[in-house]
């Protein structure tokens, strides 16, 4: 199962006027492959040298924030309260 | 709301948060617990493994009132490969002596459940609200940000988890974590009808089994895997350290997927539903990392305080969480009457903690994360098992050595020193 699929199945409240994570497209390859390995929700994705990033589906772990800030990670906030992932169970 | 003060104001409604609240407000303090989720556990989660004994003299009847899932009466813990999986079960009854036993719990069930006791107990609970920033004034931590608002207190609370910005903010986190101090959890939650969790699992109804893997779930890095049993569904997961992940060739997605393929996993979540995917940082720097513990008007409890012992394939948070909690607690109701909230006077959480389970625990596994960085037991430990019992259990007709020889041999294939080396660190470790 692919990430994406697995997001799915989550509840998850969109915030459509705020990015809580900005990311810097022109980062080094090498840190940006290490945030593809690592984002467990795989929101950090690079094809052909262009990186795309999506805040839908962020569990807010931190992780990316740990990693690179200042490299791959240009902002890293938490969503507002409230918004962003919701878990049932967790 | 402006200039409103509190006697104490907690960021964080999750165990940490929510224990801290209960104590003050029995104490009859005015306490407010601000969480960013729109309820308490929302944005939490973990493995699955709560020590009750920290409930103790907090909630005495915890094992009668709280919704657990189930009570822990399997340990197991596996060294698997790619293509074989060596497993030891301990049951006990002494697993299920009363204020010893320990329980899986599921974080948006439980956090909800505990911050209601919190309530119940007078404290003011508010969720959907994110802190945003702290109020400090000629050195002192005097309030927080929150929207629009500003509210004051006394003292405030950093519960906030280990991905606390808060603390740096607070001075607390004096040097950046960096991604040897935290690892990746990451975790699927698969709904299966109660019965077959108990014929899968060998268990007895109402009980549960706590799994540990080592080896192939992490990829032969820094980590483990997880399976924890729930009343009606499994949670099935890994652990690895994130600064692995630099020079990784699987992805966290990549290693869920092959666990949940090996021959030895695929059976028990056969026929399930995936019903959550989650993921969550794990601070485990361990006792030689901890941030400072207490500031002037300002302490930090449970993650956010990087009270976690990662010993081994297994995280031990939650039970610190509130024991951290407790010793804060008693620290603020003290120097309430005192009406003194300076960091002398809050420095009795740190003495509190000293010689309270949290910190005896955390220095005693002081040494784990160094040891752990061998990556002798992540990848030629469930290699050296696997051939053991290869050894022992495959047979062609061809002339069979002793058990014993056949350890031997294996051993000694591996290195007799390290093995030796290894298995006095890990038990001194501890
Ligand atoms: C995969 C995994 C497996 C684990 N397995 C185990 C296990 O089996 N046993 C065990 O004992 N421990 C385990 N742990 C560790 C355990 O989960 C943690 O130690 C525990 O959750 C810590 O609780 P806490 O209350 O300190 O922090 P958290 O549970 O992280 O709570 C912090 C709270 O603060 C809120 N918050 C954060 N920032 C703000 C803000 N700015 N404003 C308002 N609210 C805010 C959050 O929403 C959250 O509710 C595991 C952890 C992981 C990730
Ligand atoms: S916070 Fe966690 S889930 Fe969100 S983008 Fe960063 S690594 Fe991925």
């Amino acid at each position: 199962m692919t990430e994406e699929e697995k997001l799915g199945v989550n509840k998850f409240h969109v915030d459509e006027n705020f990015s809580h994570i900005e990311i810097n497209k022109e980062a080094c390859p090498e840190d940006i492959m290490t945030l593809v390995r690592a984002c467990p929700a795989g929101l950090y994705k690079y094809n052909d040298g262009t990186l795309t990033h999506d805040c839908a589906g962020c569990f807010e772990c931190g992780v990316c924030r740990i990693l690179s800030a200042g490299k791959v990670v240009s902002r890293w906030e938490f969503p507002k309260g409230g918004k962003g992932i919701e878990y049932r169970f967790g | 709301m402006s200039e409103e003060k509190f006697d104490v104001i907690i960021v964080g409604g999750g165990i940490a948060g929510s224990v801290t609240a209960l104590l003050l407000a029995r104490a009859g303090l005015e306490v407010v617990m601000i969480e960013r989720g729109n309820y308490s556990g929302a944005k939490n989660m973990t493995g699955g493994r709560l020590y009750s004994h920290c409930f103790n003299g907090i909630i005495p009847d915890f094992a009668e009132i709280a919704p657990i899932e189930r009570k822990v009466m399997h340990e197991r813990v596996s060294m698997m490969t790619e293509t074989s999986n060596f497993t030891f079960d301990y049951t006990s009854d002494r697993l299920a002596q009363p204020g010893k036993e320990s329980y899986i719990v599921l974080r948006g069930i439980f956090d909800r459940w505990l911050a209601e006791q919190a309530e119940k107990a007078g404290a003011m609970a508010v969720n959907g609200i994110l802190v945003e920033n702290l109020i400090i004034r000629d050195g002192k931590v005097c309030g927080v940000i929150a929207g629009e608002e500003q509210m004051f207190a006394d003292t405030v609370v950093l519960a906030d988890g280990a991905n606390s910005q808060l603390t740096t903010k607070a001075g607390l986190q004096r040097k950046p974590v960096t991604p040897h101090q935290i690892a990746i959890g990451a975790k699927e939650l698969f709904e299966l009808d109660e019965k077959k969790i108990e014929g899968r699992f060998n268990l007895a109804p109402g009980e549960g089994s706590a799994w540990l893997f080592a080896g192939w779930p992490s990829g032969g890095m820094t980590g483990g895997g997880f399976i924890y049993t729930n009343k009606a569904s499994v949670s099935l997961g890994i652990v690895v350290t994130a600064a692995e992940f630099i020079n990784a060739r699987k992805s966290v997605n990549e290693l869920l997927e092959q666990f949940k393929a090996h021959s030895a996993v695929k059976p028990l979540i056969e026929g399930s539903k995936l019903i959550e995917y989650s993921g969550h940082m794990v601070a485990e720097g361990g006792y030689g990392m901890l941030p400072r513990l207490y500031s002037d008007g300002v302490v930090a409890v449970g993650d956010a305080a990087h009270l976690v012992i990662n010993a081994g394939y297994t995280v031990r948070g939650m039970d610190l969480a509130v024991g951290s909690a407790a010793a804060a607690a008693a620290a603020i109701i003290s120097a309430k009457s005192r009406g003194d909230f300076s960091e002398k006077s809050l420095s009795m959480y740190k003495r509190l903690l000293d010689d309270s389970f949290v910190m005896r625990d955390m220095r005693r596994f002081r040494k784990y994360p160094r040891f752990m960085e061998n990556r002798r037991i992540f990848n030629e430990y469930p290699e050296m098992a696997d051939e053991i019992f290869a050894g022992v259990f495959v047979t062609d007709g061809a002339p069979q050595a002793s058990m014993f020889s056949k350890i031997f041999k294996t051993a000694k294939k591996n290195g007799l020193r390290n093995l030796a080396k290894d298995c006095i660190k890990g038990v001194s470790t501890l």
